[in-house]
């Protein structure tokens, strides 16, 4: 079997369109146009309002409403928008499908994002932030250069959740009639042409390593080295800033 | 086995008389849903916690296993259901294919939630325990095992309420559960929206996610006691 999926997919045929089929790379570039869509408005969103959030402290309500959107079957949402929204649309066009899916998909990333952008700042050291008004910064100016900075790791994690959900869900909406690589798993399946099926899922699975290794990559190389401990020449043992200043502040 | 609509209104308020109609499908899916959503968790529990216990006694192995877990909590679920079958030697459409997969998600996210929860117990705790006369092993389910129940249990509730959405998606490539309601709504709307069985599914999904994590948060009550004497 593991040998037939990997003729599958090694197949040159099956990777460009023909007049019949779909190929893999157009499959694939949907599927990335979907979810990068649905991360970047969902970034939008939820970033600017977790960063809020977390600086003044009102409206925590927000964060604990949209956890609570996390227990809806993706499934579930994804089938009851389709049937209200893809009558209204006639013709050739996938618009009808598309639109359900990138509301649902929009959904279901802003919870990680927001959250975690909340927790990031919420959880800055006190001392941190003292410090930074202390020095005269309005703000603003701590919110955005002192906060947002300690906070990345969080963010990114909560980013990089967020992306697999919404990569993983997007394979899903291929079980209405929408292009991406689930429709290979779907029409496999259909089909009872399992190479296809298992193909897919490896497809599926390969995208979803990939995002997650460049996001990693990003992450590595904006993360400040000060709170990651990531130093090139000196090692540092716990290189945490925090207690290597308690360290400098006690020799004094 | 497929129950066809013949309900005749098709008002998103009906899921209820839907449900009337077709009672025992429906309870043998949501029977068959909770059973998909809690077995995996208690297996992955079970080998979780001496991998956890591993990765605390042993340091060198933690990062690895955590890259290995994080590795699979990576692949997204419909992509791990059609890969379970050719690793593990299945036929290709097996319903044993669900919760292999989900114990593999349950397991890759516990043994990070156990290791985490055993680092949380203080030294000097440990040091206390070894001093009045645990041994190790007595000491790992007496003590430490105990003190890292919070930590535990919220990673439980994480993994239930994840499982619960998870197995609907296995209703979409044919497995008896929940997510069936999803296909016959679809299925049935051919004609104009019918919603009954897709609001049914919905509803009776929301329940059961929080009815199991309502579940766990009682048991992390029972069975952290001293808990509730510091708070009041």
């Amino acid at each position: 079997m593991i040998g037939e999926v990997f003729t599958w997919l090694n197949d040159p045929g099956h990777w460009k369109d023909t007049r019949f089929d779909t190929g893999i790379a157009t499959q694939l570039t949907a599927h990335v146009r979907f979810c990068a869509f649905a991360l970047l408005v969902a970034l939008i969103i939820a970033l600017p309002l977790g960063l809020v959030i977390g600086h003044t402290g009102r409206g925590r309500w927000l964060i604990a409403a949209a956890n609570t959107l996390r227990a809806l079957p993706t499934v579930g949402v994804l089938v009851l928008l389709t049937v209200v929204i893809a009558p209204h649309f006639y013709g050739r066009t996938d618009t009808g499908y598309l639109i359900p899916t990138e509301i649902v998909l929009i959904v279901l990333a802003i919870p990680s994002i927001l959250s975690n952008t909340f927790a990031g700042v919420e959880n800055v050291d006190p001392a941190v932030r003292d410090a930074a008004e202390g020095m005269g910064m309005t703000g603003k100016q701590v919110l955005l250069k002192v906060e947002l900075p300690c906070s990345l790791p969080l963010i990114f994690s909560g980013f990089r959740s967020a992306t697999l959900q919404v990569i993983a869900t997007a394979t899903i909406a291929s079980y209405l009639p929408l292009g991406g690589l689930g429709r290979f798993i779907y029409d496999g399946l259909a089909q009872q042409d399992f190479p296809q099926m298992i193909g897919g899922g490896v497809l599926v699975a390969g995208l979803a390593l990939v995002a997650d290794l460049l996001l990693y990559l990003v992450q590595r190389y904006t993360v400040s080295r000060g709170l990651t401990g990531r130093f090139s020449k000196k090692r540092i043992p716990d290189a945490r800033l925090a207690s290597v200043t308690q360290a400098e502040v006690a020799a004094v | 086995m497929t129950a066809l609509a013949t309900s005749s209104s098709s008002s998103p308020l009906h899921f209820w008389g839907y449900f009337m109609d077709h009672r025992s499908t429906d309870l043998s899916w949501l029977w068959s849903h909770t059973w998909l959503s809690v077995v995996p968790v208690v297996i992955g529990l079970l080998v979780a916690l001496p991998l956890g216990w591993l990765a605390r006694r042993y340091r060198f192995v933690y990062p690895p296993l955590i890259s290995l877990t994080g590795l699979i909590y990576t692949i997204p679920s419909i992509a791990l259901f059609v890969l379970i079958p050719p690793l593990f030697g299945l036929k290709s459409l097996d319903p044993k294919q669900v919760p292999i997969a989900l114990t593999l998600y349950s397991i890759a996210l516990l043994v990070r939630v156990v290791a985490d929860g055993l680092a949380s117990v203080s030294e000097d705790t440990v040091q206390a325990a070894t001093a009045i006369g645990f041994k190790p092993l007595g000491r790992f389910f007496r003590v430490e095992l105990p003190i890292a129940v919070p930590v535990i249990t919220a990673g439980l509730r994480v993994a239930l309420v994840a499982n619960v959405s998870i197995v609907a998606v296995s209703g979409t490539i044919g497995m008896s559960n929940l997510g069936q309601l999803f296909t016959l709504g679809f299925q049935n709307s051919t004609n104009g929206p019918y919603y009954p069985p897709i609001v049914l599914g919905i509803v009776l999904c929301v329940l059961l996610a929080l009815v199991l994590d309502r579940i766990v948060i009682i048991l992390n009550i029972l069975l952290t006691p001293w808990r509730k004497a510091v708070r009041s």
